[in-house]
């Protein structure tokens, strides 16, 4: 380890050059987190006996979460949404607008970007606020385009209206990020692919996918979590109506906060890092497998070699 | 380089040091001189929720005990910390700020968290002493702020529940000017006629957990005294019981008979929704509170104000199912509520914060913090004074009082109160019948007294 000292600080300086940081993150990062899991094993509430006597009641709380409904329920609400708003919606969205706007300059492409971005920036309260004021069952203005009077979106499609909200919302990261991405596909090789008489779908296919593969699973992996702790739903339908859109973070907001339940929000808080953990593994061993074109090389082959070829300098 | 390079990690150590004791420290008040700080909290906020209240906190009680303490030679410092959201959140804010042993001095409690907030050691029990006021206080009221036999604060106001209607729509539907009908068939009846009516929904009668406590105190409660019965009979929840399965097939027969609007019943904002329908003539008859009357289409400062309220809004006493089936054999029933105000059992200063609290509900307090905004306070001689003006608000005191009830003032109630939402909601939009709603009532009152969660 001396030997690598390339900053020639010495073991002990080194140690206090890091040591500020390594505060901030067990203060606010470890801390907390071992607080939670502490947390969670106990019967803790706002109010009540419990919250003056709190007990030791070790896995309970997640036994307890496990067989109650309400908490499948809501990961299975939360699972929707992430597919729905982000995998399929954001992800597809933004790799279509980039992929169209790729070979553009100009008003046009800055007028979209701009639209696009503006979605993204704005905050979370005033967005909402325009959404439910978009949906309203009485004067609400989609009501008036599409001629549906009276028709409560946030009530009678309460899910679908959550994840097109979504998707209008964070499409913008996808598209900066695919058309960055994009920008790195060499030319020469899609200049091949069309001589080689591959279609546009074959070229997209064949060329530019294999080659922002690592994009592409960046962007789900961050664009899954994000979505999957995502509170935003929660100011424009309250987790509402009923628990049709009570996704896992608005499930332990109420748990925890709006009921007092502080002990079971804790365990459940626990249990809902355990699945963005899954989450997380699951694109970072795709992320690994350096090679997945090897098999499918047997389509229409025209671009696949010299791809993996030159991919090698890819990040 | 390397002296820079220290000077960096010493500042960065020092910087962090500093970030983690302000993370740790925090709620030291740091008061300067001799002065005793208090500091009382309230929902309400000047221009906003209750701006009355706020305004008569900042304007009225402190320089007045300020004034009346530094006579008696004692300094203190009064503080208001304003406050305008729902009522859960408030309570949600109120028990973390306790929990965390800081908090206001003296804090205004729905009396249904009586029990909570004490059984958690926020509050504690006034201690015993003859103070004036409680010969004014009528033991049904003074029972908001007590909870196993101990008074834990001072109750400051109460209200009642009355069947709202509005006359012009009750004119155009050939209905009586002045209406009281004496049991549910005829409100169904009355609600039929409506319904035959353009653009108007017959009844509202709150439904369903968007609605919150409103569909508790609103809906379920009366209907259930007036199918005689209580949510707990003093030994136990009573569960499903008959006379919960007929309130909520009530339920089934205006949401599945289309003389309520379901869809209402479960948008986020779907209670001020009502209102503004109310005052706008689309909404004919609504179960509410006398806050309806004095905070919402109130002419003046109501949140849906109505020019001609005085003309336009009727109201009537609710009828139990048939006469005589109300609880206690009555032939009309109400639920009333109220809130406390209590005294910050961590508090630095107890002492001067019980004289602050009984100072807040004085006669002349209370009198001067209900001028102009008449409202039912605890007091009966300051009610005699205030309420002369007000016919409704006269009416709610002398005739519906007399015939209320209280929730059960227990811990669990809160919970139970969520349950009878979700059954309601249920039945509401049609998700489940009444036999089922109620079924699915008791599976969780099991739960929640079987300390599960």
């Amino acid at each position: 380890m001396a030997a690598a000292d390339a900053a020639g600080l010495g073991r002990r300086r080194a140690a206090a050059f890091v040591a500020p940081a390594l505060l901030l993150i067990a203060g606010f990062l470890v801390f907390p987190a071992l607080w939670t899991v502490w947390l969670g094993a106990t019967d803790y509430r706002l109010t009540g006996f419990a919250a003056a006597e709190p007990e030791f009641t070790g896995l309970d709380n997640v036994r307890h979460a496990l067989g109650e409904d309400s908490f499948t329920h809501s990961l299975g609400l939360t699972l929707q949404f992430v597919l729905g708003s982000a995998v399929l919606g954001q992800a597809v969205l933004g790799f279509a607008i980039a992929w169209l706007l790729r070979e553009r300059r100009g008003a046009l492409r800055r007028l979209v970007e701009a639209l696009v971005l503006l979605a993204w920036i704005l905050p979370g309260s005033v967005v909402a606020f325009l959404w439910i004021a978009l949906l309203d069952r009485n004067d609400g203005t989609l009501n008036a385009l599409l001629g549906t009077p009276g028709t409560a979106w946030l009530v009678e499609h309460p899910m679908a209206a959550i994840i097109v909200f979504n998707i209008w919302r964070g499409t913008a990261f996808s598209m900066m990020l695919y058309a960055a991405a994009l920008s790195t596909v060499p030319p020469t090789q899609l200049e091949t692919a069309r001589l080689a008489g591959a279609s546009r779908w074959q070229q997209l296919r064949d060329v530019v996918l294999p080659a922002i593969r690592g994009h592409v699973l960046t962007n789900l992996l961050l664009i899954s979590l994000w979505t999957f702790n995502d509170f935003t739903p929660f100011l424009l339908t309250g987790g509402g109506p009923a628990d049709e859109t009570e996704t896992m973070p608005v499930f332990i907001y109420k748990t925890a906060l709006f009921n007092g339940e502080l002990g079971y929000g804790a365990a459940l808080s626990v249990l809902m890092l355990l699945v963005n953990l899954v989450i997380a593994l699951v694109y970072v061993r795709l992320l690994r497998r350096r090679d997945p074109g090897a098999s499918s090389g047997n389509g229409t082959g025209a671009g696949a070699g010299p791809v993996a070829a030159e991919r090698a300098g890819a990040p | 380089m390397r002296k820079r390079t220290r000077r960096a990690a010493a500042a960065a150590v020092v910087a962090g040091a500093g970030l983690a004791l302000a993370a740790c420290g925090g709620s030291d008040s740091g008061g300067t001189g001799g002065a005793a700080e208090l500091t009382i909290s309230a929902n309400a906020v000047a221009g906003g929720k209750n701006t009355e209240e706020a305004e008569w906190i900042e304007d009225w009680v402190i320089p007045r005990f300020e004034a009346a303490q530094a006579e008696a030679g004692v300094e203190v410092d009064v503080s208001f910390e304003p406050s305008g959201v729902d009522d859960e959140q408030y309570k949600t804010r109120l028990a973390l700020d306790l929990q965390a042993g800081s908090g206001p001095d003296i804090l205004t409690l729905d009396g249904i968290w009586v029990g909570e907030f004490a059984q958690a050691g926020y509050i504690e029990p006034l201690p015993e002493g003859d103070w004036e006021g409680w010969r004014h206080i009528p033991e049904a009221v003074a029972g908001l702020a007590t909870w196993e036999g101990e008074v834990y604060g001072v109750p400051w106001g109460t209200d009642g529940r009355v069947l709202f209607y509005h006359k012009e729509l009750f004119a155009r539907a050939g209905l009586p000017a002045d209406w009281q009908p004496r049991s549910w068939d005829e409100v169904l009846a009355a609600a039929g006629r409506l319904a035959e009516l353009d653009g108007v929904t017959p009844l509202q009668l709150n439904a369903g957990t968007a609605m919150g406590e409103a569909t508790t105190m609103q809906g379920v409660l009366p209907l259930l005294a007036g199918a005689g019965e209580e949510i707990h009979d003093g030994r136990a929840w009573t569960g499903a019981s008959d006379g919960l399965l007929r309130v909520l097939d009530l339920y089934e027969r205006v949401y599945g008979g289309g003389l309520g609007d379901p869809v209402l019943q479960q948008e986020a904002q779907g209670r001020d929704r009502s209102f503004e329908q109310f005052a706008e003539g689309e909404l004919g008859i609504l179960v509410e509170g006398d806050y309806f009357w004095r905070a919402v289409v109130n002419p003046e400062g109501g949140t849906a104000p109505m020019d001609n309220r005085d003309e336009a809004v009727g109201w009537a006493l609710i009828p139990a199912a048939e006469p005589g089936a109300g609880v206690g054999g009555q032939d009309f029933v109400s639920m009333s509520g109220g809130s406390v105000r209590a005294v910050n059992a961590a508090g630095g200063h107890p002492e001067l914060a019980r004289e602050l609290l009984l100072f807040m509900n004085s006669a002349e307090a209370l009198t001067a913090a209900v001028e102009g905004d008449a409202r039912i306070t605890a007091r009966t001689d300051v009610n005699e004074r205030v309420l002369a003006g007000d016919p409704m608000l006269s009416f709610v005191a002398d005739e519906v009082l007399p015939l209320t009830t209280y929730r059960p003032p227990l811990a669990e109630y809160p919970r139970v109160s969520v349950l009878l939402q979700e059954a309601t909601g249920a039945v509401a939009t049609g998700e489940r019948d009444a036999a089922e709603a109620a079924g699915d009532y008791a599976d969780g009152l099991e739960d929640v007294t079987g300390g599960g969660g």
